[in-house]
């Protein structure tokens, strides 16, 4: 593998230049679409479509505010419970209800199992395919794959097992069912794939246990959830799991946590440092411009200066200028959406009115909206969230980044980045970990001293507007709530893969996967993992996304932010 | 007990023996995998041959107007485990969410599973939106209607995964914008029934088990007539609720914060739908420790048809 200046590998560039669709993009939630124009094999241009439309936030309306939960948590059942607690928060904002302490712990340690589930996985079985070449592992030698091993974690590897996985891949690529790996970019080889052959080995390995360890997280959720996915253990005012609170229980939740934690401590991040280590040639590409981050993790209710990672606004790189995050300055456009019309407008004042043209022209091309805040494309989600907690000087935060950064030889500006996007995951997954630990002795600190209440009684006001802020493991996610008569009369999810993965705005703005993709070169344009590596991410959700129309009426929705 | 027969189908049971796992063991986990689907206990040696096949066999899976959870769901799967069930039993050979190829290449890989001459069990989530010819929905350019009425005439069996692909679920819920249907309502036409295994999300125990029965049977389990299998969903889950004695003598919890919602009484007065839900919630459990009621909430119904309408209010009954 050549090297640049900068020590980092050449990027492979082919030679090709014309249109190339991925479509469907895979390993993600949803139907996503990307085009791109390519030039000499380089991307110049590219268009990111959202393929579906569902249409929640109609079904709410005239429905009882409580129920909200359960409805938009079928957003999505890969980040399942983040919009159950969005919901939940606009409701208690609307009814000014404060919930009891410990209802607000149990959440926290709830989200924090969603956010170390979703990221594990993510890692491993969402985007480690565009980074490991799966049959190179059959290439590696499993005594310094093990060798290899050992010196990145302090858990012990052994040769004979990294040689177990290696036969058992041997005998599945020989059934010639290659199963989901069937037509993979790197079969018989591809240039863009360069991790050596052991580290191919250790990562097969870890896609493998990964698959048996997500449901450790997936389980301590259950504990208190009672399901996972869509948990349901949430009422306005509260949490409702009693049952969850006995030593024993709380006991398996702290096993099944610090094993989950261990894992990420010693497999996950150092793969990720291991694996990044080899591609560092793309920290040049993927980089976006400004960052949106809601904060997480409050200590009472919902809070925003009360949450454990701060919330932010960052805009052209200035991390030396955290702002304060305004709502007030969110537009939605929909000049290049399915809808008619081509004003911006506030998100609660919109119009929303179908108008399906065609897969794609030079002019509609999405099921999303475009939400700019200021104007501006806003990147959201962990690299984001890592950015402004760090530029904020958070202890926990600080030192990870910095380890990262001097383990790979790099700066924190190359973390604006492909790259660095998925450094900030694994960055926040470890830091959730520990701070998960925190929470739970703090919760089993109140129940020691007799503080035992989970949920508080409330009553359904007749008529009010309220609002619930999440940072959820993608980014920032809203939802607003208008309620008369007791009832839903209008509801909105403005969501984290919309900011990300939208279409352009009526100023031609691209959105973030848009302008990330621009610049970066295409080995092989009939196998294009560069597009799935940058598209992935930014971990796509796309079912999330999709926004709100009524095509039997066209009705107008409204909806005045205070 | 981990079962894991290995990526390769020769002398499974003597290579079984070397990882610790007795002929006798895995022929008990194959016996109470038969045991489950109310089955005679030497049902399991059928089992343990379907699971064992040189040959996996291939299963295709669409994704339509759904959130994935059906999916998140079967990821949780437990004895077998996932990567056992990917990678030893069958070939999932169309799956967007797992699938390492994109674009052209998945595309081509769909192509190539359906017409399969060794033939493939088609599972579908989510449900199948039909309003303005279908344009709600779309891969690759074709709409989801298209794709489920051409591919699941090819298929050996259908299994409708979770509630939106059984009954049209919640986009399917007033005033349905995009005219989502289920799956079997859309091939109604073409005389093809599947499976329904609903819940939102399913339990993985259910679908895994439907398809074990059928790779050792070659045909359905006994179905209800919602096409539900009997034995997951032949009994309400009021009547195998644990709470069901508090129910009988009267003993309801009158709101959450309550000294008797703390006690663990019937949640029947907070919306409970148990009575009204057929599902095995209580005895198989989610993640293996727990379920909405053992968590102190009311069950909504999900496993039954359009309960994001008849069953709403959720908190009221």
């Amino acid at each position: 593998m050549k090297s640049n200046s900068s020590g980092f590998p050449v990027t492979p560039q082919g030679s090709k230049s014309g249109r190339v669709v991925v479509d469907p993009i895979s390993r993600i939630e949803g139907h996503l679409r990307i085009e791109v124009e390519l030039k000499d094999g380089k991307i110049e241009n590219a268009w990111s479509s959202s393929t579906l439309f569902r249409g929640i936030e109609i079904i709410l309306q005239g429905r009882n505010p409580e129920d909200a939960q359960h409805f938009t948590q079928r957003s999505c059942g890969v980040c399942t419970y983040v919009h159950g607690i969005a919901s939940t928060r606009a409701v208690e904002d609307a009814c000014k209800v404060e919930i009891p302490e410990n209802a607000t712990l149990i959440r926290n340690l709830v989200m924090a199992c969603q956010y170390m589930h979703d990221h594990i996985v993510h890692f491993y079985h969402l985007c480690g395919l565009d980074w490991i070449d799966v049959t190179g592992a059959l290439k590696a030698d499993p005594k310094k794959a093990a060798s290899i091993a050992n010196s990145i974690s302090p858990r012990k590897t052994k040769a004979a097992d990294l040689k177990a996985v290696q036969d058992k891949l041997k005998a599945f690529v020989d059934s010639g069912q290659l199963g989901p790996f069937t037509n993979a970019y790197f079969l018989g080889g591809h240039e863009g794939y360069y991790l050596s052959p052991e580290l191919n080995l250790i990562g097969t390995a870890h896609y493998l246990e990964a698959l048996r360890l997500q449901l450790l997280p997936a389980r301590a959720m259950a504990i208190f959830g009672g399901k996972n996915p869509h948990p349901q253990f949430m009422q306005v005012g509260g949490v409702t799991c009693y049952d969850a609170l006995s030593k024993e229980n709380l006991k398996q939740f702290r096993e099944l946590i610090t094993e989950t934690k261990n894992f990420i401590d010693q497999v996950y991040i150092p793969d990720l440092l291991a694996i990044a280590g080899q591609y560092k040639d793309w920290t040049q590409y993927g980089g976006c411009t400004n960052f949106m981050t809601f904060g997480e993790f409050p200590t009472k209710g919902q809070e925003m200066d009360t949450r454990f990672f701060p919330a932010g606004i960052v805009m052209n790189r200035d991390f030396g200028d955290v702002q304060a995050f305004d709502p007030d300055k969110i537009a939605e456009h929909v000049r290049y959406s399915w809808y008619e019309g081509d004003k911006a407008r506030h998100p609660y004042n919109g119009v929303t009115q179908p108008k399906y043209t065609d897969m794609f022209g030079e002019d509609r091309y999405s099921w999303m909206k475009a939400p700019r805040y200021d104007g501006k494309a806003m990147e959201t989600g962990p690299l984001a969230q890592v950015l402004v907690a760090y530029a904020k000087g958070h202890p926990k935060v600080k030192p990870l980044v910095d380890h990262v950064i001097n383990t790979l030889g790099i700066k924190v500006e190359n973390l604006y980045s492909t790259l660095g996007r998925i450094a900030a995951r694994g960055i926040e997954t470890a830091v959730i970990a520990e701070h998960s630990i925190d929470m739970l002795n703090q919760l089993e600190g109140n129940l020691a001293a007799g503080k035992d209440q989970i949920i508080e009684n409330i009553d359904m006001v007749d008529q009010a507007e309220g609002v619930g802020f999440v940072n959820a493991p993608r980014g920032g996610l809203s939802h607003w709530i208008k309620i008369k008569d007791k009832k839903i009369e209008n509801f909105q999810l403005v969501v984290p893969s919309t900011w990300s993965l939208g279409p352009r705005c009526a100023n031609k703005i691209l959105s973030p996967v848009e302008e990330a993709l621009i610049g970066t070169p295409v080995a092989d344009a009939k196998r294009p993992v560069e597009i799935l590596r940058t598209v992935h991410s930014f971990d796509p959700c796309i079912a999330c996304g999709v926004h709100v129309i009524d095509s039997k009426t066209n009705q107008v929705h409204k909806f005045e932010i205070r | 007990m981990k079962i894991s027969v290995g990526l390769g189908k020769e002398d499974v049971v003597e290579r079984l023996e070397k990882k610790g796992v007795s002929r006798r063991q895995f022929m008990q986990y194959c016996t109470a995998a038969a045991v489950t689907l109310g089955l005679a206990p030497s049902f399991g040696a059928k089992i343990a041959k379907a699971v064992t096949s040189k040959l996996r066999p291939s299963v295709v899976y669409l994704h339509c107007a759904e959130c994935t959870g059906c999916t998140e769901a079967l990821l949780r799967a437990h004895e077998p485990y996932i990567q056992e069930i990917l990678f030893d039993t069958i070939s999932l050979d169309y799956d967007e969410t797992i699938m390492a190829a994109a674009g052209d290449a998945a595309e081509a890989a769909l192509e190539s599973a359906v017409n399969n001459p060794n033939g493939f069990i088609l599972a579908v989530e989510g449900g199948i939106p039909t309003a303005d010819g279908g344009v709600y929905g779309k891969v690759s350019g074709h709409t989801m209607l298209d794709m489920v009425t051409k591919i699941a005439p090819k298929a050996k069996a259908l299994i409708n995964h979770g509630t939106c692909a059984c009954f049209g679920g919640i986009q399917a819920a007033a005033p349905n914008p995009t005219g989502a249907k289920s799956v079997n309502v859309v091939l109604k036409d073409k005389g093809i029934v599947g499976i329904n295994v609903p819940g939102c999300p399913p339990n993985p125990y259910n679908f895994v088990h439907t398809i074990l029965y059928y790779l050792a049977e070659g045909k359905a389990p006994e179905l209800d007539d919602l096409q539900r299998p009997v034995p997951f969903f032949g009994t309400t889950v009021h009547d195998q609720c644990p709470r069901l004695k508090h129910f009988e003598a009267g003993e309801f919890a009158p709101s959450f914060n309550s000294d008797e919602a703390r006690k663990g009484w019937c949640l029947y007065e907070l919306g409970c739908k148990g009575p009204d839900t057929y599902n095995n919630c209580p005895t198989i459990k989610f993640n293996q420790v727990s379920w909405p009621v053992q968590a102190g909430h009311p069950c909504i119904g999900c496993s039954e048809p359009d309960f994001w309408d008849t069953m709403t209010p959720f908190y009221e009954n």
